[in-house]
């Protein structure tokens, strides 16, 4: 028995660089000549990776290159790479917005893709009428859409506002209702881009609560793009991993985050200056996370090193390190006062070693903001402001009902002592 | 559940054959057209106090200028009609063409948000500005059919005759020529967008060009080779002739009208299906 829905052979896309103005009709015309004398398209250079922080030699680049895999049924699919891995452009071309250039996908089912929630709603129409429409846009023929659709408008909880024209929606029933269509599609294959990252984060539990049924109980396929380890984890049981237009790897979703997180190891969170000048300042600061790349496992020991060039011996010294979200609440605070444990007290270098033995931030992404001052505080020397980001995830700690985003800000230890 | 291997629903390849039209995947969105045709009727009138009313303004008044300028003015024949119908019938026809030539030939450039994001027949798209704009004929031809009775009423020189049942074909004709040179302007324009300012007033040239607000009798013989090469003469020609009996049918011109517009149509749907995999890497 074979179940692969999706099939991707040899798939492989170019993009043209620059500007398309003056000189396509002389190119087109070059490039129709080279064709019809059978040679190969001259502005078509294969093998340049995608590398947008290196200059290359052509006008084309290959967002993606070489891409082979297969997709069982009801498997659910992670695709996962940073800015400009060339996820975007494999969910277009599965989604048949474009074209590959070279290779080919062999598909079984119908594929709906929500690349972007509500396209093609119109401002003027009702709420009704744009679920028709949408729905449509979307690939469902009216009976469906019919069918489904006291389902959509129980989901999307706008009941009330049905009849009114969607302009007058707030931006929040506007996502929900073109959520609750796109969820109530038909299709055998269901490709999610980043969509979730809107609504509040009642609807987007929802939202996931519907993705993950549609993979576990109706038995479909989902392919699911995010920049959320904790989404990506939560929703996917395999996971496709580009970087520069290459599938890097695939296979189980712990893994392949793992596979991407230890790749992305790099220095991009440290903080760093150059020990000079007539001023005391920090020189570094560099967090020891549980996992490479600066992701942090919530209940693992955390280390936090700070060195602090010293031009002259401080008085009264002291720093302070916030914790911040990324709606910039303050969640943490680590602090140390030159009365406590002395610090600072000679010139040169002093190394400060902070150790939290078990962080229980929620996950989620978060900086610090870090103050260093003199004198008990009375005189501020420096005050560094969202530096040294670090994701806390909270993979492995498994619930029956799973964590959501957003659900709260920390988790404690605790215990329970039950009696029956 | 047994799938065989080889049994694909889909394939997406790098270039289908020129000539595979994906015209059935154009009937099986065929509700999506529908809704298109009702979203362009329902969003034009909504907030508006008139509502659809406003279809017959335009005709009304262009008719009006018309009479004024080019008959009471430059006193320009009508053969024979009284002139208001005369240029009602003309400007309804016209209005038809040209809404249906501009609008598809900015398709691409006007829904980019819409195809950048989900896949359908692209041609649903520009089939449904052609279906909005019969909705919106229909209401001007009520009108047009309105004038007509109140000069029947009165008995002046207005004369429908058995030509009047090539209306529908010159209908179609019509909506053929539109969407084809409509679709090859849209598919150029992905790439060239100098079209889009040539549209804009050649579509105003052509009008001149077109015997809408003259019969095609009144024009020189020196000229009128050159106005029956427009496949348009002979189908508004032949509208007006069959609906008041001014001027005359000429066969050649229609015969003419018929296979250029097919032609035009079928080169437009060959460019358009070959733009639409990927214009929206170059728009």
């Amino acid at each position: 028995m074979n179940n692969t829905v999706i099939k991707a052979e040899n798939l492989a896309k170019a993009y043209q660089l620059g500007e398309f103005s003056t000189g396509t009709l002389s190119r087109d015309i070059e490039r129709w000549w080279a064709l019809m004398r059978g040679k190969e398209d001259p502005f078509l250079k294969i093998g340049e990776a995608n590398d947008r922080t290196s200059k290359g030699g052509s006008d084309i680049v290959w967002s993606l290159r070489d891409i082979n895999f297969e997709i069982d049924q009801g498997d659910s699919i992670g695709i996962i790479g940073r800015n400009g891995a060339g996820k975007s452009t494999l969910l277009k071309v599965l989604s048949r917005v474009t074209t590959p250039t070279a290779g080919g996908v062999k598909i079984k089912g119908r594929i709906a893709s929500l690349l972007e929630v509500g396209t093609g709603f119109h401002p003027e129409l009702t709420g009704r009428e744009n679920i028709f429409l949408n729905g449509a846009i979307l690939g469902m023929r009216k009976a469906e859409i019919r069918k489904h659709f006291d389902a959509i408008v129980d989901f999307a909880g706008i009941e009330r506002y049905i009849d009114t024209p969607v302009k007058r929606y707030s931006s929040g029933m506007y996502v929900r209702l073109a959520f609750a269509v796109a969820a109530h599609l038909e299709s055998e294959i269901l490709i999610v881009d980043e969509v979730l990252a809107v609504g509040d984060a009642e609807f987007q539990r929802k939202c996931l609560g519907k993705m993950s049924d549609v993979s576990t109980k109706d038995g479909r396929t989902v392919l699911f793009v995010s920049h959320n380890m904790q989404s990506i984890s939560t929703l996917t049981n395999n996971c496709i991993y580009l970087k520069q237009g290459l599938l890097v790897d695939k296979g189980p979703t712990e893994q392949i985050i793992s596979t991407y997180l230890n790749d992305g190891a790099n220095i991009g969170g440290q903080y760093v200056d150059s020990p000079i000048g007539d001023e005391p300042k920090i020189v570094k600061m560099e967090l020891i996370t549980s996992e490479p790349g600066n992701t942090h496992v919530n209940g693992a020991e955390l280390k936090i090193i700070i060195d602090i060039y010293c031009p002259r011996p401080l008085k009264g010294a002291g720093i302070a390190l916030e914790a911040v979200n990324i709606y910039d609440q303050k969640i943490m605070n680590l602090w140390n006062f030159d009365s406590e444990i002395p610090m600072c007290r000679k010139s040169g270098i002093t190394r400060m070693v902070c150790t939290i033995p078990t962080i229980r931030l929620y996950m989620g992404n978060y900086h610090f903001n870090v103050y260093l001052a003199e004198q008990t505080g009375a005189k501020m020397l420096q005050a560094l402001e969202k530096v040294c980001a670090f994701e806390m995830v909270m993979l492995g700690t498994h619930r029956d009902y799973q964590w959501q985003e957003g659900s709260c800000t920390y988790i404690e230890d605790f215990e329970w002592d039950v009696s029956e | 559940m047994e799938l065989k291997n080889e049994a694909w629903d889909l394939e997406i390849k790098p270039q289908d054959t020129v000539f595979d039209l994906h015209l059935k995947d154009v009937w099986n969105y065929r509700d999506l057209l529908w809704l298109l045709v009702r979203r362009d009727f329902v969003s034009f009138y909504k907030q508006t106090i008139f509502g659809p009313l406003w279809f017959f303004i335009q005709p009304i008044f262009t008719t009006i200028i018309f009479t004024f300028i080019f008959s009471r003015m430059a006193g320009i024949s009508t053969n024979g009609a009284p002139a208001p119908i005369f240029y009602m019938a003309g400007n309804v026809a016209w209005s038809y063409f040209s809404d249906g030539l501009n609008k598809t030939s900015t398709v691409f450039r006007d829904n980019v948000s819409i195809f950048g994001k989900v896949y359908f027949p692209r041609l649903i798209m520009p089939l449904s500005i052609i279906f909005s704009n019969l909705v919106k004929f229909g209401v001007q031809f009520i009108l047009f059919i309105i004038l007509m009775a109140y000069y029947l009423f009165k008995g002046e020189n207005v004369h429908p005759n058995m030509y009047v049942l090539l209306f529908p074909v010159v209908m179609f004709l019509m909506a053929i020529l539109s969407l084809g040179l409509g679709l090859i302007i849209t598919a150029l324009t992905t790439k060239y967008r100098d079209l889009v300012f040539l549209v804009t007033f050649g579509v105003q040239l052509l009008m001149y060009a077109t015997p809408v607000i003259y019969p095609l009798s009144a024009a020189s013989a020196k000229y009128r080779l050159l106005i029956i090469c427009n496949p348009l003469s002979g189908l508004i020609e032949t509208f007006r002739y069959g609906f008041l009996g001014a001027g005359q049918f000429y066969p050649y011109a229609f015969a003419y009208s018929t296979v250029a517009s097919f032609v035009i149509f079928l080169i437009g749907l060959v460019i358009f299906n070959k733009v639409e995999k990927n214009f929206v890497d170059t728009i």
